[in-house]
């Protein structure tokens, strides 16, 4: 798999698109290929208060719960509700399934997160597919 | 995302382990067993499609995991009935029955399918996770019988073929007549050859399907297994893991040690009554649920539904409408064919009646649910 160069990835395996101030999040091929099925898929209100690293979210496979963690600060301004009728769109397509739309608080933030490139290695030395 | 799983060094496995692993299945541990929970989505698996095809047409299932106790000699049946809260006095041979093996406080040692193989001959089926417990249990329970107690569960590659079209599935590798073996009964055949193959019309599945006993060796199980893949093309045969076995399983209400039954659960609160002959005069654990009858059960097994969005899983809290916790969940999952939410759980008898509000406690909020009748599923039946 060759991970999209337009964005930012964390070792808990969400992606971070930043656009100035403003960013949108999801989790990875990876992540759904290792979940398997995604049945579930719960996410912060509007207006919510992200921490980096902190949990903002679960989404469910058949067999488990998994958090879904905040790749950087910020306030929630959109949530994507069909997540909440079709979660297996994240299955199908992880990469533009995205989940929450945010405002930064420090857009430098997205800057220290792994490239596409190192995000590749670090899956492939996880033992990852 | 959460941690992924990784295998202990001293892990089992079956004969079929390789097999499994070639053809990309995710592995798990499960009971010290590194076994597959699913197969992948290239292959058109995962744990939902493997559920449906068991559903719909056809799945087969590596169970080797399982162990095999045989019980044999002119005393075989009274050591049995011993151990053994079914009657096994009813099976005629080539009949099973499922049963439970007791402690003498009425709880549960085991769950157990028991086949009568001959005369005085006995086959009890048991968990995976209980053979060595269960082998002792019953060596140590029996000695005053006059019975062999073998221990035959590293002796057989166990495969489980579940669905509609199982039965043609298997038909085709076998001289057996299966169209003569009603369920829960066995025969003996040839199956891919193999002579004298154990043929028993069972499974964990709530469908119809078989369960093959054949030699252990990896070689031969590959073979049968590979053989099996064949011939169920036509049918769209999938493999299918630990995953879609327990969504299947809780769908039909069959309950997994450890969960619905165990060491400190008696046969009344998991409502296994019709399993349990209490007219037999004797067996470990009659008295004490003789006594447990009289004074009533404090608690029963019942199946929940999710009314409000959520999933409730293994081991979550079971509320009132009024928030004060009543019981547990002892199996949760998404439920694939029905395309709903559900749970088995222990609460209180006042609880009990269909439809009756409750929640469960997900993530520190109670979520929606109602009681519903059990088995959640079950199989159509056939047109004559």
């Amino acid at each position: 798999m060759s991970y999209p160069t337009d964005r930012k990835y964390t070792k808990q395996h969400e992606w971070i698109q930043a656009n100035g101030s403003t960013a949108t999040i999801g989790i990875t091929d990876h992540a759904q290929e290792a979940l398997g099925d995604i049945v579930f898929v719960e996410l912060p209100k509007v207006g919510a208060e992200l921490v980096a690293g902190k949990p903002l979210g679960t989404v469910e496979s058949v067999k488990a719960v998994s958090d879904i963690y905040a790749p950087a600060s910020g306030t929630v301004t959109e949530v994507n509700g069909e997540l909440a009728s079709s979660p297996e769109a994240v299955n199908k397509d992880a990469h533009s399934s995205w989940m929450v739309k945010l405002t930064l608080k420090n857009p430098g933030e997205v800057d220290t997160l792994l490239s596409a490139a190192d995000y590749e290695k670090y899956v492939a030395e996880e033992g990852g597919h | 995302m959460s941690a992924v799983e990784t295998t202990a060094p001293t892990v089992r496995k079956t004969a079929l382990n390789a097999v499994h692993r070639q053809m990309g299945a995710k592995m798990v541990d499960f009971n010290g067993w590194d076994m597959p929970v699913e197969y992948p989505a290239s292959i058109g698996c995962g744990i939902i499609n493997e559920h449906m095809a068991v559903r719909t047409s056809v799945g087969i299932f590596d169970v080797s995991h399982m162990g095999d106790i045989r019980l044999a000699g002119p005393q075989a049946l009274a050591a049995v009935q011993h151990i053994s809260m079914n009657d096994a006095s009813r099976l005629a041979v080539g009949q099973a029955q499922y049963s439970a093996l007791l402690y003498p406080q009425g709880t549960f040692v085991d769950d157990v399918i028991v086949h009568r193989l001959g005369e005085d001959e006995y086959l009890l089926v048991i968990n995976a996770g209980t053979r060595e417990k269960d082998f002792n249990w019953v060596r140590d329970n029996t000695r005053q019988f006059d019975c062999a107690v073998e221990n035959l569960s590293d002796d057989f590659t166990q495969i489980a073929i579940q669905g509609p079209k199982g039965v043609n599935t298997l038909q085709k590798l076998t001289d057996a007549d299966l169209s003569a073996v009603k369920f829960y009964w066995i025969t003996r055949g040839t199956v891919c050859g193999l002579k004298n193959i154990l043929i028993a019309r069972t499974g964990y599945t709530a469908e119809d399907g078989f369960e093959i006993y054949i030699p252990a060796d990896e070689a031969t199980s590959a073979q049968v297994w590979n053989e099996i893949l064949s011939a169920g093309k036509e049918f769209n045969l999938v493999p299918c893991g630990l995953g879609a076995r327990n969504t299947l399983r809780l769908e039909g209400k069959m309950p997994l040690y450890g969960h619905e039954i165990s060491d400190t659960i008696n046969v009344w609160e998991a409502g296994l009554d019709r399993f349990c002959k209490m007219e037999k005069p004797e067996f470990i654990g009659r008295a004490a649920l003789e006594k447990a009858k009289a004074a009533g059960v404090k608690r029963t097994l019942l199946g929940l539904e999710m009314t409000e969005r959520g999933i409730a899983r293994d081991g979550y809290k079971v509320l009132d409408s009024g928030g004060r916790e009543i019981g547990y969940v002892t199996s949760g999952s998404p439920a694939p064919f029905l395309k709903k939410n559900i749970a088995l759980a222990y609460v209180p008898p006042e609880f009990g009646a269909v439809g009756t509000s409750v929640k469960v406690e997900i993530r520190g909020q109670g979520v929606g649910a109602q009681v519903v009748p059990t088995p959640f599923y079950k199989r159509p039946k056939k047109k004559p």
